[in-house]
């Protein structure tokens, strides 16, 4: 079974800016994604009101029985979260390292639209990339 | 996770993939030249420079939160140092200093020895009013911009107009709070 089940990236304003899917575990059609998206969006900010610790960030893992999500925020506001199996742990990284990626091939790319949704082949291709490594790295485990 | 440590912008700037310096030099003198040919007014473009440097200092700034790991500065001096130390350093190869603090630690001064920008540049007398660099300062503003600081960055002193150094004031203007819930009529 695939580790990551799909990955999420949101603009500061709640929009749901790139969504992949991988394997066939809780695939959702367009509407859903943007329905989670937003959801999510509002429920950290939420969960950063609520917090008792001053300063706090917002959740960083939602742990269900079936699935955790774990989620990154760029301090410029951009949320990277991922929904995957139980258990794992080095979905942080992995997260900080699509920052990196769509710092490199989404911001980067002169014709991409800040703030709009992700439509850029090489980011696509170089995340599959990386996400299949991970996941092969996962395996040999 | 442990929080990962901060990179020293020397250590960003050993692993950055590089372009030849004078390459990069010529290109931005190529772009200058270009704007005073069709704009023809120095002011018009010293604002287009600016206005460049703001696009992509909106940019700029997640790949500098990507790769350098620094965490949210406790205020605007610390802030202010990470640009000179490693901001300068990660993007330009320079260290800058910081001086000149006012007294309520929301002004200072960003000195720059070295400009990589100007290696082959000597200002005409027709083009005084020229801010060579002035896409530095709009960087600089669109970086801030995104994590909420609003800044006015102004030169003070310029060596191509005959100072000893390049002097960029930063001036803090106001914190926009990243409490939700966002006013909407803002």
């Amino acid at each position: 079974m695939a580790a990551i089940y799909s990955l999420y990236i949101i603009n500061k304003s709640g929009g749901l800016i790139y969504y992949k899917d991988y394997g066939s575990a809780g695939r959702m059609d367009t509407n859903d994604t943007l329905r989670v998206a937003s959801l999510w969006h509002s429920m950290h900010a939420i969960s950063q009101q609520l917090s008792p610790v001053s300063g706090c960030s917002g959740i960083e893992l939602l742990q269900a029985d079936t699935f955790d999500l774990h989620c990154f925020q760029s301090l410029t506001g951009t949320k990277f979260f991922a929904v995957c199996e139980p258990g794992i742990q080095q979905i942080e990284s992995l997260l900080k390292f699509v920052y990196e990626l769509y710092t490199d091939y989404v911001l980067k790319n002169p014709f991409y639209e800040i703030e709009m949704p992700i439509r850029c082949e090489l980011f696509d291709i170089i995340l599959t990339q990386s996400v299949q490594k991970d996941r092969v790295a996962l395996l040999g485990q | 996770m442990a929080p990962v440590a901060p990179r020293s912008g020397d250590a960003i700037f050993a692993n950055i993939e590089r372009v030849n310096a004078e390459l990069f030099t010529l290109t931005y003198g190529a772009i200058v030249r270009q704007l005073l040919t069709d704009l023809e007014e120095v002011e018009e473009v010293n604002k287009q420079l600016d206005q460049m440097g703001y696009n992509i200092g909106i940019r700029l700034i997640d790949e500098f939160l990507a790769k350098s790991n620094v965490s949210r500065c406790v205020d605007f001096r610390e802030t202010a140092d990470v640009i000179a130390k490693v901001g300068f350093k990660m993007f330009l190869g320079v260290t800058a200093s910081v001086t000149n603090w006012d007294a309520e630690g929301t002004c200072c001064s960003i000195v720059l020895e070295d400009n990589p920008l100007v290696d082959f540049v000597e200002l005409p007398d027709n083009y005084q009013g020229l801010y060579y660099c002035n896409i530095l300062s709009g960087v600089i503003r669109g970086a801030l911009d995104m994590v909420s600081m609003k800044a006015e960055v102004t030169w003070l002193r310029d060596a191509l107009r005959g100072d000893d150094v390049f002097e960029l004031q930063v001036k803090l203007l106001k914190q926009v709070p990243e409490e939700y819930p966002y006013k909407d009529d803002e």
